[in-house]
């Protein structure tokens, strides 16, 4: 029997549809940006899809997700509705911030998908304050924090792991380890490129991810999932990734010549989009597809029709 | 005021802990975290008690690492609670500047408002005995200067006791400014718990010559520049803004508008700073109108010198003042200034922090 027969047809669909809907919602944000009507940066997720879609595979809606500013993945895998997100990017009213935020700061505080930040790492000690909270009101709830390596140059992203692991908290961090923070190379810019070993300094259980496996993701993710819910504390997975496109914006960067072509090869190679895709029969994926891509259409019509802000929005929600 | 209202001397601190007991006592979000808030100091008395009162889920000492905890204050506030974010000195919050401004201040706006941030970041502002550069600065006009924070410094016990109450209910970011000096000022404050309206100043004396307004310690060193000038025949009228932002600048006006000269003491640079604004959004609304002397008063435009010949010259004090004020009323005639003792909170105060 071979390992891929293993798993069950609902997963396996499941697992293509969240991660199908988010490649297919970012190539629509590719082609459209050229016209214009995106009028602010996008950090694309294509080819990290993965990881986002792996470990909110193992989460109860209310469980609470953090992200970063590129955060389209995991705001659609923690189930952040698609239409407020696309109206955000176009900065309509129908928007998940009103259109002031946009692709940067989404947030979907019905299904606990509580935020993303532009100042890189600044939301992992959020992430941490609200495991504190959980903790507090004596639920059983847990938090997952997603960040980049580049984060982890950053003083907070220390502070934050000292702190959980010392409070014993429900908290998750899932280091999204890309290679680079926009153009800069991981090796120039830490002492130590191992990184998980940075959460083993605050004696919290780590494991690092090198391959693409979904599979291996969502039972690994699961199993920690579990733990910290039993009363665990704070582990951390750092899950090595590819970014295919530029740092921002939704093109290609080969020719920036900070990185060579050599280091996708592998990468697009074990693409879980089309490794899913070739577990499903014929039919399931089309109709999975068809679905979503009418999904998409119609989520791209309802934010063109939104309205723009009026003046008066200006001015709301400077306070509460 | 109704006889049946109990009130008795508190001092400064003494007021804030009250008010922060009585919020945890009827809200059970209400927490305090901080570096020493448990230990046997209590931040200067401010959080003396509380974790033995509250256990140490509601009162806990941090780690030394005032961005991260910032933040988790954040997160915790997003999740429902209402934290109280405890630094024993102003400088200090200048290591978290990122989480509170590019976060407390931000999300309920950047995020459509879906979320808010109820929480208090308070701040001490360090003075004499060799607080020297780093334990002495006063940085409110930074946070007046950002959208979505609100700033209150209230020089009273009484004022800060239902400052520090309002401050825990808002529901959005609070910079509580204190001082040093006025943990000990005793006033009467009353028992039961009360509010202070946010954005809303108090006239402490009424006047017709000239308008002090004082920051935060400088309200104490404004009224007994009063008290010379009302010894040398000037009428001051002496308004704590208490709350900078929002900033009561009507009351404000209505003061400069009647009296024609307007005198901002602060505690704290002029450049930029809380004096300036006051000054000029005063002039913007009384400009064409009505004739008007604005001058200022603060810090002397260098770090704070530790050695006290020198910090002695850093800082207005009561005697600076009434000879501002004398001149601005007077301007043709000879200078004069009062003789005035040092501040009895100054001289008493023999440290160590």
């Amino acid at each position: 029997m071979s390992k891929q027969q293993l798993y069950k047809e609902e997963l396996i669909e499941k697992l293509y549809h969240d991660m199908f809907r988010i490649r297919f919602v970012e190539e629509e944000i590719m082609r459209l940006y050229p016209s214009d009507v995106i009028k602010s940066p996008v950090h694309l997720s294509i080819g990290q899809e993965s990881i986002s879609v792996g470990v909110c595979d193992g989460l109860a809606k209310d469980d609470t997700v953090f992200g970063t500013y590129r955060g389209h993945a995991l705001y659609l895998a923690k189930g952040g509705n698609l239409n407020a997100m696309m109206a955000e990017l176009y900065g309509k009213l129908d928007g998940c911030c009103s259109g002031k935020g946009g692709s940067m700061h989404l947030i979907d505080p019905s299904v606990n998908m509580m935020g993303t930040s532009a100042v890189v790492a600044s939301s992992i000690s959020e992430a941490v304050g609200y495991a504190l909270g959980i903790k507090y009101k004596g639920g059983n709830q847990i938090v997952v924090c997603f960040f980049g390596d580049g984060a982890t140059d950053q003083g907070v992203f220390h502070e934050s792991l000292n702190f959980a692991s010392l409070k014993k908290l429900p908290i998750l961090f899932v280091c999204e380890n890309n290679n680079y923070a926009i153009h800069s190379r991981l090796s120039d810019r830490s002492a130590q490129e191992n990184l998980y070993k940075f959460a083993e300094v605050y004696n919290i259980p780590t494991h690092v991810f090198k391959e693409s496996d979904i599979f291996k993701l969502c039972d690994l993710s699961g199993a920690f999932i579990k733990k910290i819910r039993n009363g665990g504390g704070p582990h951390f997975i750092e899950a090595y990734t590819y970014r295919w496109l530029e740092h921002v914006g939704p093109q290609e960067d080969w020719d920036f010549e900070y990185r060579s072509k050599e280091e996708i090869a592998q990468w697009k190679k074990d693409d879980q989009v089309d490794r899913l895709k070739d577990m499903l029969k014929p039919l399931e994926r089309r109709n999975i597809e068809e679905k979503i891509k009418n999904e998409v259409a119609a989520a791209i019509k309802f934010a063109e029709q939104s309205p723009f802000p009026n003046e008066i929005d200006l001015f709301k929600n400077v306070y509460k | 005021m109704s006889t049946s209202k109990k009130s008795r001397l508190l001092t400064y601190s003494q007021a804030i802990l009250e008010g922060t007991q009585q919020e945890m006592t009827q809200d059970e979000r209400v927490f305090v975290m901080g570096q020493g808030v448990d230990d046997c100091k209590g931040t200067v008395g401010t959080t003396m008690g509380l974790h033995q009162m509250f256990g140490s889920k509601r009162s806990f000492d941090v780690p030394v690492a005032e961005e991260g905890m910032l933040g988790v204050a954040i997160g915790a506030a997003l999740s429902g609670l209402r934290p109280i974010n405890v630094h024993i000195r102003f400088d200090f919050i200048m290591v978290c500047m990122n989480q509170l401004i590019n976060m407390a201040a931000k999300s309920h706006y950047m995020f459509g408002g879906s979320v808010q941030i109820p929480l208090v970041i308070r701040g001490a502002i360090g003075r004499s005995w060799g607080q020297g550069a780093q334990h002495s600065q006063a940085f409110h006009s930074y946070f007046m200067h950002i959208p979505g924070l609100k700033v209150v410094a209230p020089a009273l016990a009484s004022d800060a006791k239902g400052a520090m109450i309002s401050a825990i209910r808002d529901d959005n970011p609070v910079v509580f400014v204190e001082h040093r000096m006025l943990y000990n000022l005793e006033e009467s404050v009353l028992e039961e718990p009360y509010t202070s309206e946010i954005g809303k100043a108090r006239i402490l004396r009424k006047g017709h010559d000239i308008t002090i307004v004082g920051i935060s310690h400088m309200v104490i060193e404004s009224l007994r520049a009063h008290k010379h000038l009302e010894n040398h025949g000037i009428s001051a009228e002496v308004i704590d803004p208490i709350w900078l932002s929002p900033l009561d600048i009507d009351t404000i006006t209505a003061s400069v508008e009647k009296t024609g000269r307007l005198l901002v003491v602060d505690t704290g640079w002029l450049p930029c700073g809380a004096g300036a604004e006051i000054s000029m959004q005063v002039i913007e609304r009384l400009q064409g109108r009505k004739q008007i002397i604005v001058e200022r008063s603060g810090f002397v435009h260098t770090p704070c010198p530790t050695t006290k010949p020198l910090e002695n010259l850093f800082y207005p004090n009561s005697s600076t003042i009434a000879a501002q004020a004398f001149t601005m009323v007077y301007p043709d005639a000879k200078p004069w200034m009062p003789e005035g003792e040092e501040a009895e909170e100054i001289t008493k105060f023999k440290g160590p922090f």
